[in-house]
């Protein structure tokens, strides 16, 4: 998801007009993929997004509980936490606030899936391939985990920059660091 | 239905996010949390501080929510009597 256009793969699912702004663009998606999931309104915009990538993400797969999620990004939950602070000058809204942590929006995709699994939220400087493939390969290995969406969910200045990846043994493309960066490069073209 | 009424349905659709609510959908009498409109802890916490923002009302003690909340009805009984603004 990037610049008003939502990937699955190689297809284009959805795009909207420049001209509108995140929440327009959030709102517009949640309606064209028919969520239907009242909470979706009340989450921030990082959780937003979350939940529009993984619900593409997920159709016509049958995800497995112990799917692990293992995210990572560059400005955290920054947009939400200078809202909070904006709020601090009278009262803090309790919505808002407990937004201000970046692995929500692991929680809000596990409640949205009914995930019952291990996840990690990475913080790094800019995507990093090295990083995901290494912790997926453990959680796939040695742990024996079916599943694990890895990717990179950024949000700052209302610009925002998503990529999951669903990888288990049944995918159609090997594992490698060099393979999820060309996969997550494919988005910039 | 009095303005209080409707200003309290207009507020909680729009500080709680309901956004596919409409006034029509909340009754007067209805259980805002549970089987009604199915409102969270985060939304209890939200409805306090709309009570303190913009009627004056300062709830020292949250455990009185669970009443005042109850339903429209009596979150604006709650709101007559004690409103300073």
């Amino acid at each position: 998801m990037k610049d008003h256009r939502i990937f699955r793969g190689k297809d284009q699912v959805f795009k909207t007009e420049k001209s509108l702004d995140l929440d327009q663009f959030l709102k517009a998606s949640y309606k064209k993929l028919e969520i239907e999931y009242p909470k979706f309104h009340k989450m921030d915009g990082l959780c937003k997004l979350g939940i529009i990538a993984s619900e593409i993400l997920f159709k016509n797969h049958s995800i497995s509980s112990e799917t692990a999620l293992v995210f990572s990004n560059s400005a955290s939950s920054l947009e939400t936490d200078k809202k909070h602070q904006q709020g601090m000058g009278g009262i803090v809204s309790p919505a808002v606030f407990v937004y201000t942590l970046p692995n929500i929006v692991l929680g809000e995709i596990s409640i949205k899936h009914s995930l019952q699994s291990e996840n990690v939220f990475f913080i790094e400087n800019q995507f990093n391939s090295e990083l995901l493939t290494d912790y997926a390969e453990v959680l796939l290995e040695a742990n024996k985990i079916p599943a694990v969406v890895c990717g990179w969910i950024d949000l700052k200045n209302a610009e925002y920059d998503v990529f999951l990846c669903l990888i288990s043994k049944q995918g159609e493309i090997p594992l490698s660091n060099e393979n999820l960066k060309q996969t997550y490069l494919l988005e910039n073209e | 239905m009095s303005d209080l009424r409707t200003e309290l349905k207009q507020s909680i659709i729009e500080q709680l996010n309901l956004e596919e609510l409409e006034l029509a959908d909340i009754e007067n009498d209805e259980p805002l949390f549970g089987d009604g409109l199915g409102l969270d802890s985060i939304d209890a916490l939200e409805l306090i501080v709309m009570l303190e923002k913009d009627y004056g009302i300062k709830l020292t003690n949250p455990d009185h929510g669970k009443e005042i909340f109850a339903s429209i009805d009596k979150m604006a009984e709650y709101i007559e009597v004690n409103r300073t603004k």
